[in-house]
């Protein structure tokens, strides 16, 4: 007998501090991969059963196929639907040009409570991969159907999956001068949207704390930008740097104890400071009379990289998180680089350059300093954020002058848009596992 | 048996977003805000004597506050932060009228055009403030009657995807504030 796992979901009945936005999203996919590997995702339940509850088997379909890694079978071609591997001909879905299969079993065991079985073969060695159980009441299966997803990515392509992950994002609705800015978090499809907060002064540059328990921003709501630390679960808050002047670009050491940030001298000159958050104590890390921000943490606490323009446009630089730090300049090619994000494994780093007139997001490779690739075709595409697994980032693009989000695989090869049925949505960030 | 206490994590924060209930959606006060114009001058042109409809009121406030504020903007060139000599005597005149009014003060609002990244325009919002701080200070008003804030390009003038929008976008505000003073 195979390992079975339970994993029992939590519910929550309390009363809930967020409320539910109304934008989501439609995903595009705009490039796809040539090599993406054949799979069949069997329906778990009847039509009846799914069409009561949820499709849970439609949404893992959803989610491999929007990955870019994966090709899906469609449902009419399928010509049996076994719920388990007892029932599975492996054969027919071989010939059927299948490399994997997915089935399994959504049941009902009472009015708030499923349970879904499920297995993946590997059509061409019959192998059994994944046997699993997840039990979850009816609020959990959408992330129940995400975790599901999350293991036959990670068992398939080795990677671990990151489809029930959240991100966060500014959106803004209405127009100059009356428009309303949110904060909200929102399954990584873009789905289940909470607003997080909401003002009619600017929102800016969410941050993810390391647990993904708070969120760290800028808000105008006095006139004047200020930092503050929002606890996602409980919705209080806190400001947490209100210096005369600037106060922006919140960055969460990887501890979780110290943001670094972008704060300006009375003369206006913009400097990254660390806050430690238990003590308020500020330590100034640049000292140039260039605009030094966007600063991005290294793993072990001790690099932080961030943008300057000190060589005349703005470049990406690195310097010690310790003050007294000489800092090194990255990138060379262009005349804009800007606003770096590190890849989870730190090989990469993804960041907004300047082609043609256009602003597009690039990566380099940090370890062989290779030239950079510019990963994307937009005329406005700002504000990258890496998935936690490194496979994917999220970004801002433009569409016929509104704002959306956008996904490219950190290879360039995949790329997809959500696009969201109301207002402008900026500035998103992929929080952690 | 990390990943499992990971997942029930995830799982508690989803379930906590997925169970809230759905709040009331807020009026969408700045759709019908922004279709405010357009009526007001249908119902202009169409009413030979207004009666003080809130069209009209607003249309000629607004109309008021424009005329204000050309006076009080001072537009910069792309990636630019000096103050063009068009623009001299809004400073020389700004600059005179505080230092005559020594409990006057100003608060400079830098902006930028969309283009590039965000925070990074924060910085060069920041610098055009300075640009005018500086420029006041020299023609006589003090330190004390200046402050400057950064919006970026986060509060446009003129939304739109092109240069028309973004010359008027790339910009200085000069905001007098009552010597009560505001926040």
């Amino acid at each position: 007998m195979n390992k079975v796992l339970q994993i029992l979901l939590l519910c929550f009945l309390t009363v809930l501090f967020v409320p539910r936005a109304d934008a989501e999203f439609v995903v595009e996919i705009t490039r796809g991969q040539a090599e993406a590997i054949p799979l069949a995702v069997v329906p778990f339940s009847t039509p009846e059963v799914a069409q009561a509850s949820f499709d849970v088997a439609q949404l893992v379909d959803d989610d491999l196929a929007r990955s870019g890694r994966f090709k899906t079978m469609g449902r009419k071609d399928m010509i049996d639907q076994p719920h388990n591997g007892a029932a599975l001909v492996i054969d027919d879905w071989r010939r059927l040009g299948n490399d994997y299969v997915l089935v399994g079993q959504m049941t009902p065991d009472n009015a708030d409570r499923y349970t879904i079985n499920f297995e993946l073969y590997n059509v061409l060695n019959r192998q059994r991969l994944i046997g699993y159980q997840i039990s979850t009441n009816r609020a959990g299966l959408r992330l129940a159907a995400h975790q599901v997803a999350d293991m036959v990515f990670e068992k398939i392509i080795g990677v671990r999956g990151a489809f029930s992950t959240h991100i966060a994002y500014v959106s803004v609705l209405g127009h100059v001068p009356n428009r309303i800015y949110r904060l909200i978090v929102a399954d990584a499809d873009g789905e289940n949207p909470h607003v997080i907060m909401e003002s009619k002064e600017p929102l800016m540059s969410p941050a993810w704390s390391p647990d993904g328990q708070s969120l760290a921003y800028v808000s105008f709501e006095q006139r004047v930008p200020s930092i503050y630390v929002q606890v996602l679960k409980t919705g209080e808050r806190r400001r947490v740097s209100a210096h005369a002047g600037v106060n922006q670009a919140p960055a969460w050491s990887p501890d979780g104890k110290k943001l670094a940030l972008t704060l300006s001298t009375r003369d206006g000159n913009l400097d990254i400071y660390v806050l430690d958050l238990a003590t308020d104590a500020l330590s100034r890390i640049t000292d140039d009379p260039a605009i030094d921000t966007e600063p991005q943490w290294s793993k072990d606490g001790q690099t932080l990289y961030f943008t300057s323009d000190r060589a005349g446009g703005p470049q990406i630089y690195r310097i010690s998180a310790a003050p007294g730090g000489r800092p090194t300049r990255l990138t060379f090619d262009g005349a804009y680089n800007a606003r770096a994000r590190l890849s989870p494994d730190e090989s990469q780093l993804a960041f907004v350059t300047q082609e043609a007139g256009a602003y597009r997001i690039a990566t380099m490779d940090l370890r062989a300093r290779s030239g950079m690739q510019v990963l994307t075709k937009g005329h406005f595409d700002v504000s990258p954020s890496y998935a936690p697994n490194g496979a994917v980032l999220i970004y801002a693009s433009r569409d016929r002058d509104r704002g959306v989000l956008a996904m490219v695989s950190a290879d360039g090869r995949v790329q997809q848009r959500l696009v969201s049925s109301e207002g402008e949505v900026q500035e998103p960030a992929w929080g952690p596992f | 048996m990390k990943k499992v206490a990971s997942m029930t994590l995830l799982l508690a924060a989803a379930v906590l977003l997925a169970g809230c209930p759905k709040k009331p959606s807020v009026p969408e006060s700045a759709n019908s805000r922004s279709q405010v114009p357009a009526s007001a001058s249908t119902l202009g042109s169409g009413a030979a004597s207004t009666t003080g409809s809130p069209y009209g009121d607003s249309s000629s406030m607004s109309a008021a506050d424009a005329a204000a504020h050309a006076h009080n903007v001072i537009y910069f060139d792309f990636d630019k932060s000096e103050i063009k000599p068009e623009f001299a005597e809004v400073v020389t005149a700004a600059a005179k009228n505080l230092a005559s009014h020594t409990a006057l003060k100003v608060k400079l609002e830098g902006h930028t055009d969309e283009r590039g990244t965000r925070e990074y325009n924060i910085g060069l919002g920041e610098r055009r403030a300075q640009a005018v701080r500086r420029a006041l200070l020299l023609q006589g008003a003090a330190e004390g009657q200046i402050t400057t804030v950064s919006f970026g390009s986060e509060r446009p003038a003129v939304e739109g995807d092109n240069e028309a929008a973004w010359s008027q976008n790339r910009r200085v505000e000069l905001n007098y504030q009552s010597a009560a003073g505001q926040p």
